[in-house]
């Protein structure tokens, strides 16, 4: 054994062999094995949290001289202009085109992603519920680089005459105003790609949580006479809210932060190309602008407006996954 | 309508057919018109919720069998690279690419599964109070955090401030941070279920804490354990940001991690993808079809895992 002198005369006291008095203290015992056992898992935690500590840290101590030497507004600029003597770079087109893209992908994920999950957990038949489930999982397999060459060169072309018709109709309207950008490189395709890749992710944690619904809810409704859809309506749905919630907002998390497959479909803007609200309109999200520019990495200011952009990437989505947790955490404390 | 007679009716429609529903309700009076209407109506949404769900699934899959399937049939695919041949050739095949994913992915393994596992353990069976609520915090945010941001951090970390090259193993160490969230939770998940009455027992007979741990818990979750590695090398190995920053693509075969580019399959669809030229574009679709199938390959051999092996309480 690994006994040291300080674990030594524990054994010795005990005539049956046995260890300490305490299972659950062997901590104290001061074992050389529970020491570095107990040190090692100790020190991967600590090494998950200096982890995220350092991103934040080392994005941070790049993006700031990038920032002092910006000669334009950071957050109000639509321009972007790296490299040279005097950079002149700002967000505004690309936290608007990041959120629209992002909104976009929810306003579609959110109702199918829950539909789904309701048919899997209420109305699948048994032999369905489990490979429903799994099939609609397999698409959170499919690589993000594959979602963007499949978007771009083959739903693309059946998308176009959607985005006519919507440009036809409601083109009076900002968001479908004339732009451009021809094809359907635009933010609303973006934003069908990003609904297809967060579905799997709104439907399992949605799915998960109405699944938990108490049978004594759900046979209550049903004993008091409603029928199947107002004992989801009245039971399931309010019962898996917070699960709902944050499903969305790790969707959401994931929608803000995806880069290839934006990349690909979305068409960059020249710089100084006029503003507009339309979604028909093309641009670039943080993370593509972060992976278009990936080639021009050259000097520390020029690279530090890029990490001044992902930085920013990131507070966005640890408040949005920080708001997840919160509301899921809280229905936990809640419910046991 | 009381609420007797409605309740009775729909108890009865839940476990029996339309035939012994209609029975019944004729007898205590019909159900309004009106619920039984949404009622049929939201079923019908929930099933083509779910058919309007498989329609992408079953469109990607269909078209990248399509376009890159006879790719993978050609003699020379797994086992030649692409050296020397241009994008108007036919021929050549995606070795280099999958011994580069392979090879990263071993590499990024290596180094996330004993931070996961071991983080896993102190969540488990040592963490108690603030730290270890800390920790599972930034598990939780470290989930969050975008391949790109990952990817920019090591570049920041990697090539900015120690002035190293852009090499395979800085790839795989911006894939650790995306891996360790799922190792961790799928093994802390595993490490729950190992019953009480083992450690107890364990306990009983002397044995110390450590070695509680390591024969007796992770032995029992092993088996959940590996499936939580292969889902997470599922993830980590469609990531394409992280290479498009820190990876550059090559035609030739390159196993080392720490000089010179390295291929993977990534970065093979991305480099040709605006090609023109049909034999470029087969080969797109085929790498492509190939990452599906190496993905869905761990994904498989990680579930049946998960099923047969069981932890067994």
């Amino acid at each position: 054994m690994s006994g040291t002198t300080g674990a030594a005369p524990t054994a010795r006291r005990d005539p049956f062999g046995g260890g300490p008095s305490d299972p659950q203290g062997t901590r104290k015992t001061g074992r050389l094995g529970d020491r570095l056992f107990g040190g090692a898992a100790r020190g991967a935690g600590l090494l998950v949290i200096a982890i995220v500590v350092l991103v934040g840290v080392f994005l941070l101590s790049r993006a700031v001289p990038a920032l002092l030497d910006n000669r334009a507004n950071f957050l109000t600029s639509t321009e972007w202009s790296v490299g040279g003597e005097s950079q002149r770079f700002g967000i505004a087109t690309m936290l608007w085109v990041t959120v629209a893209s992002s909104v976009v992908a929810m306003v579609i994920a959110v109702p199918l992603g829950v539909s789904v999950a309701l048919f899997i957990t209420q109305y699948a038949p048994t032999w369905l519920a489990r490979p429903a489930a799994g099939l609609v999982q397999l698409l959170a397999a499919v690589p993000s680089i594959v979602f963007g060459i499949w978007g771009a060169y083959v739903v693309g072309p059946y998308f176009e005459p959607v985005q006519n018709l919507l440009n036809s109709v409601l083109g009076w309207t900002p968001l479908f105003s004339d732009t451009t950008v021809s094809g359907s490189s635009t933010i609303l395709f973006a934003g069908v790609v990003l609904a297809i890749m967060v579905l799997p992710i709104v439907t399992a944690m949605s799915g998960e949580i109405f699944a938990q619904t108490p049978t004594t809810h759900r046979e209550g409704a049903l004993a008091l006479g409603a029928t199947k859809w107002e004992m989801i309506r009245t039971t399931v749905l309010p019962f898996g809210k917070p699960g709902v919630i944050s499903a969305a907002m790790l969707g959401l998390g994931r929608a803000l932060g995806e880069t290839v497959a934006v990349m690909i479909i979305l068409s960059a803007l020249a710089d100084g190309t006029a503003w507009s609200w339309s979604l028909l309109n093309g641009g670039e999200t943080f993370a593509s602008k972060i992976a278009n520019g990936a080639p021009e990495f050259t000097t520390p200011l020029q690279t530090g407006a890029y990490i001044a952009a992902g930085l920013v990437l990131f507070v966005l989505t640890f408040v949005v996954n920080a708001i997840a947790r919160v509301v899921i955490n809280r229905r936990k404390a809640f419910t046991e | 309508m009381t609420i007797v007679d409605t309740g009775m009716d729909t108890a009865v429609q839940e476990t029996r057919d339309g035939s012994a529903r209609r029975r019944l309700t004729s007898g205590l009076g019909p159900k309004a018109a009106g619920r039984r209407v949404r009622d049929e109506l939201a079923r019908v949404v929930m099933w083509l919720a779910f058919l309007v769900a498989l329609v992408p699934l079953v469109w990607i899959l269909g078209s990248v069998l399509v376009k890159g399937g006879h790719m993978l049939f050609e003699s020379t695919w797994f086992t030649h690279s692409q050296r020397n041949i241009t994008s108007s050739d036919v021929g050549g095949g995606a070795i280099h690419a999958i011994q580069g994913t392979l090879i990263q992915g071993a590499a990024t393994a290596l180094m996330a599964v004993p931070i996961g596992v071991f983080t896993a353990i102190y969540l488990v069976e040592y963490g108690r109070g603030a730290l270890a609520r800390a920790v599972s915090f930034m598990v939780d945010i470290l989930t969050g955090v975008p391949s790109i941001v990952a990817a920019l951090f090591i570049y920041a970390v990697w090539v900015t401030t120690f002035g190293f090259q852009r090499v395979g193993f800085a790839v795989a160490l911006s894939l650790v941070l995306l891996m360790v969230p799922v190792v961790v939770r799928s093994t802390e998940e595993m490490l729950k279920l190992v019953p009480n009455e083992l450690r107890e027992a364990s306990y009983a007979l002397g044995v110390p804490k450590w070695k509680t741990i390591a024969r007796i818990v992770i032995p029992t979750a092993f088996s959940g354990i590996v499936t939580g590695v292969l889902l997470g090398l599922a993830r980590i190995m469609g990531e394409t940001a992280p290479l498009l920053i820190l990876g550059p693509y090559t035609k030739n075969i390159a196993t080392n991690l720490f000089s010179g580019n390295m291929a993977t399959l990534p970065t093979m669809i991305n480099q040709d993808r605006v090609e023109a030229l049909q034999p470029a574009l087969d080969r797109v679709w085929g790498a492509a079809l190939t990452l599906i199938l190496l993905i869905l390959l761990l994904n498989v051999v990680g579930r049946i895992i998960a099923r047969f092996g069981a932890v067994r309480t």
